[in-house]
């Protein structure tokens, strides 16, 4: 990303922390007696505190959604094309929060994080997390930053599935959805490539069951597996062979079984910067939450009966090229919410990307966004 | 950005709009296929407080409706209306797009299996300037055919009495019918002096 000739920005931002000694209990039937929560705020709350947005975080994201740190120039939030000052979702309008998620490796409580009642990290013994138990713990935070309903909660991918669970579980504090790259619930397909990643890291030798901690090693040829399957799924066919084609790093084939394509070497790097930041249990409890999410379950699996408590006004955008959550999943959304009545639109960007395009800058997937807040400012 | 107009003929007095408003019961559902910018949806919304969806294939089409603040769902119409189920909704209206429709018999029975009645407008080829032109040898352009025939999107053009024709061979009762011109009905011989034909219609049973 670059931070010249892309219009205002957020600028320098700074990381907060707020405790909480109230325990949570999670779907799982475990709890955690206290933890805290990572966040940045963006923008100003207005008086009567209605002009807050939340943007959930997908997989490997955290709460530093827009700007940068004043230590590190270059740490660029991961949402950054998307929020700020006249930016889509712009922050002279709305006051803009991110927030790690529980079981997160970038400040929240997390598997890494140590254990009052030990004194160990947690590891193996962190709770198994559930889209619901994120959504509790960010209905806290808001509560504490005395913000009563979200103008609008918005996410893509997983973050996604968190602002449909918004909707549902807490339909009186959402008053906008914005939902772009999601689905109702993982396919077949789709838990089988988290299973490959999740067995690529517990199989690490140096995973030792998930208290790896202790013996102060890091499951990193797990982690960079798993990261290398994840990112296949991310981009399309297309988009690797525009982007890498069968380019040879050499320039000829070299008869041997290290890097001669282009698209390896990327991969391989890839994965090796993901093992040098990711927390392994993280990953591990995020491809879980993806597995699990499901608010149809609870209704005779039936979406449209889980989507009847949802009164928010909806954008939903999915992206043609986008193999893993597809048009189609998202179609399912928009069906359950029409055959509630409910206020929806929803757009299907021709994007070459893959899953990848909710994160990039397509002028068309803006201006929806761009333009649905401004209908969403109208109203405030 | 702007999104094209469905008809320029029709965007002042919005003639259409009105008498497709007189119709609707107020409060009921409503489904505009090729909704344009959505201004018929914010036009009922206003007038009939209906709950109403368009769809659009256009990307500036769909930023309109959304910019409009119009319920918009991005599909292709001529592959049918599959995610919706039959009778959801109480009025299916094709305002201006039967004209551009390639499965023109398809959309009209999709129409009376979502919705309870069907709401078609269309540009009236029996117009008398329309019969002019072509007897002078040229393909017709006029106020509400405002396209050379070689960049129209109109491929299935039909006259009034062509539409009866086809509602009685397909299994539709047409309930009520208004032909304009200029925003005025028009009462004595629509087919030759209407440029504008609108048609409500249900299931024959």
């Amino acid at each position: 990303m670059n931070r010249e000739g892309h219009g205002n920005f957020v600028g320098a931002v700074k990381p907060q922390s707020m405790h909480f000694d109230q325990p949570l209990s999670f779907r799982s039937g475990t709890m955690l007696r206290e933890y805290d929560l990572a966040y940045e705020t963006y923008g100003t709350l207005n008086a009567d505190g209605s002009n807050a947005v939340l943007v959930c975080h997908a997989l490997n994201a955290s709460h530093h959604v827009a700007g940068w740190y004043e230590n590190e120039p270059d740490n660029i939030g991961w949402w950054d094309n998307m929020i700020g000052p006249g930016k889509p979702l712009d922050t002279r309008h709305f006051f803009v929060i991110g927030v790690n998620n529980l079981g997160g490796c970038f400040g929240s409580t997390g598997p890494a994080t140590l254990n009052p009642e030990t004194g160990k990290p947690y590891g193996s013994s962190f709770p198994v997390v559930t889209v619901q138990d994120w959504v509790e713990a960010q209905t806290r935070l808001a509560d504490r930053l005395g913000i009563k309903r979200f103008a609008a909660v918005m996410g893509g991918s997983l973050g996604a599935m968190q602002a449909l669970q918004w909707t549902i579980s807490h339909p009186e504090r959402v008053a906008n959805a914005v939902v772009v790259a999601a689905a109702p619930k993982l396919s077949a397909q789709n838990i089988a490539f988290n299973e490959v990643a999740r067995q690529a890291i517990t199989t690490d030798p140096d995973f030792h069951g998930g208290d790896f901690y202790e013996h102060g090693v890091v499951p990193k040829r797990g982690l960079r597996l798993a990261r290398m399957i994840g990112h296949i799924t991310y981009l399309s066919d297309d988009a690797m062979m525009e982007k890498f084609g069968r380019t040879l790093r050499s320039g000829s084939i070299n008869y041997h079984f290290d890097v001669d394509f282009e698209v390896e070497s990327y991969l391989r790097h890839q994965g090796d910067k993901f093992a040098e930041y990711f927390d392994a249990n993280t990953y591990l409890l995020i491809t879980r939450a993806l597995d699990y999410f499901d608010p149809a379950r609870d209704s005779g699996d039936n979406l449209t009966s889980a989507m009847a408590a949802a009164t928010a006004r909806f954008l939903v955008v999915s992206f043609t090229s986008d193999w893993r959550f597809s048009p189609e999943r998202s179609r399912e959304i928009v069906k359950a919410l029409l055959d509630n009545r409910r206020h929806v639109s929803y757009a299907e960007v021709d994007a070459p990307h893959g899953h990848d395009a909710f994160l990039l800058e397509d002028p068309r997937y803006h201006a929806l966004v761009r333009s649905f807040f401004e209908q969403v400012h109208a109203r405030l | 950005m702007n999104a094209t107009p469905r008809n320029p003929a029709t965007l002042n007095g919005r003639p259409d709009f009105e008498a497709i408003a007189a119709w609707i019961r107020p409060g009921s559902t409503v489904l505009d296929l090729g909704c344009g910018d959505g201004s018929l949806l914010a036009y009922l919304a206003e007038k009939v407080q209906v709950t109403g969806y368009g769809i659009e294939i256009s990307d500036s089409n769909v930023l309109a409706c959304v910019r409009n603040g119009v319920n918009v769902i991005q599909s292709d119409l001529d592959r049918g209306l599959a995610g919706f189920d039959a009778g959801s909704f109480d009025y299916v209206i094709l305002s201006q797009t039967l004209q551009a429709m390639r499965n023109t018999e398809a959309i009209v029975q999709e129409m009376l299996r979502v919705g309870r009645e069907g709401i078609v407008t269309f540009p009236n080829f029996g117009h008398w300037e329309s019969r002019m032109q072509n007897l002078l040898g040229r393909m017709p352009v006029s106020d509400s055919l405002p396209y050379q025939w070689y960049d129209t999107p109109n491929i299935h053009l039909c006259t009034v009495k062509d539409f009866k024709a086809f509602c009685t061979t397909h299994a539709v009762r047409i309930t009520d019918s208004l032909v304009l011109h200029r925003g005025r009905p028009v009462s004595i011989l629509p087919n030759l002096l209407g440029s504008l034909a609108v048609f409500r219609f249900e299931r024959a049973s």
